[in-house]
């Protein structure tokens, strides 16, 4: 792996353990118990910012998979074409590769956080709702689609008989599936489910509250750039390796 | 402390899929490391030859 990228990559790492330790102690210490939920509560800083983690992986992978098409598709067209936006077209064909290997490696992290989302809500539901799962609450169904569109995206690339035609494939579905953010990031404020609506942005936060929510998903997005910065340069040594066997 | 088990749950499962997600992680790098490795001592191998 590169240098500079594992030591970027290092040094996430340890910013985010720093917030990590800080995110628990304000969870389990300074935190105050909300009083209707009670302890259950406090999953809210874990759920929250692994369903902040989902539907950011997923931007991630929209927009590496319209930037990796859109280089194949300029690559296809003649320079002279082209000359006018030359520089434009020629930043986007030499980043080709690395726009896939973005979306491929966000959508990687991007299912291990929304399958953890899934889960710390399903957890939360029980003692809150009286049910693990109930297809009557919008926001759970449409994660649960998104977290099925993962699947989906990395499943296309694993079983394609070549490797850039799953890529290209994989960014179709990673284009098309970016329907569904809408509505996870709405269903509360479009349907009336069992989920409480739009709480955060409303100031229905109390400041202790906010102020943990906000150093959690600080800390947890750093670690996903982390563990995003490790798992593309996995991905480019993997590449260099099979290119180097070919050879 | 009522559903204090459901909180346990919670961060226990997160902290294990996270901890066993970056131990793949490292994993792949040491196969990796291992295939370079390897691919690096080939040419010595012919140039000995």
């Amino acid at each position: 792996m590169k240098e500079n990228r594992v030591m970027r990559s290092n040094i996430l790492l340890v910013v985010s353990f720093v917030l990590m330790i800080a995110s628990l102690y304000l969870v389990f210490v300074y935190v105050p118990t909300e009083k209707e939920m009670g302890i259950v509560q406090r999953i809210f800083y874990l759920m929250v910012p692994m369903g902040w983690l989902a539907i950011l992986s997923f931007h991630i992978v929209f927009i590496g998979s319209i930037l990796y098409l859109l280089a194949l598709s300029l690559t296809m067209l003649k320079r002279k074409r082209l000359s006018r936006c030359w520089k434009v077209v020629s930043y986007l064909r030499k980043r080709e590769r690395k726009w896939d290997t973005l979306a491929y490696c966000s959508a990687e992290v991007g299912i291990v956080c929304t399958t953890l989302a899934l889960i710390t809500g399903s957890i939360w539901a029980k003692p809150i709702w009286g049910v693990w799962w109930t297809w009557s609450e919008p926001r759970l169904t449409a994660t649960l689609v998104l977290w099925l569109i993962y699947l989906a995206y990395l499943m296309v690339r694993s079983f394609a008989t070549e490797e850039s035609r799953g890529a290209r494939f994989a960014a179709v579905v990673g284009i098309i599936g970016f329907i569904d953010i809408p509505f996870v990031i709405l269903a509360t404020t479009l349907w009336r489910g069992l989920h409480p609506g739009p709480i955060i942005f409303a100031g229905g936060l109390a400041p202790p509250m906010l102020l943990t929510l906000l150093i959690s998903i600080a800390a947890y997005t750093v670690l996903y750039f982390s563990l995003l910065g490790r798992r593309i340069g996995l991905r480019e040594v993997g590449t260099e390796i099979k290119k180097l066997t070919h050879d | 402390m009522e559903n204090f088990g459901y909180l346990l749950a919670a961060y226990t499962i997160v902290w294990a899929v996270l901890f066993g997600y970056v131990l793949s992680l490292i994993r792949r790098q040491r196969q990796l490391q291992r295939q370079v490795d390897s691919l690096k001592a080939t040419p010595r191998k012919k140039e000995g030859n």
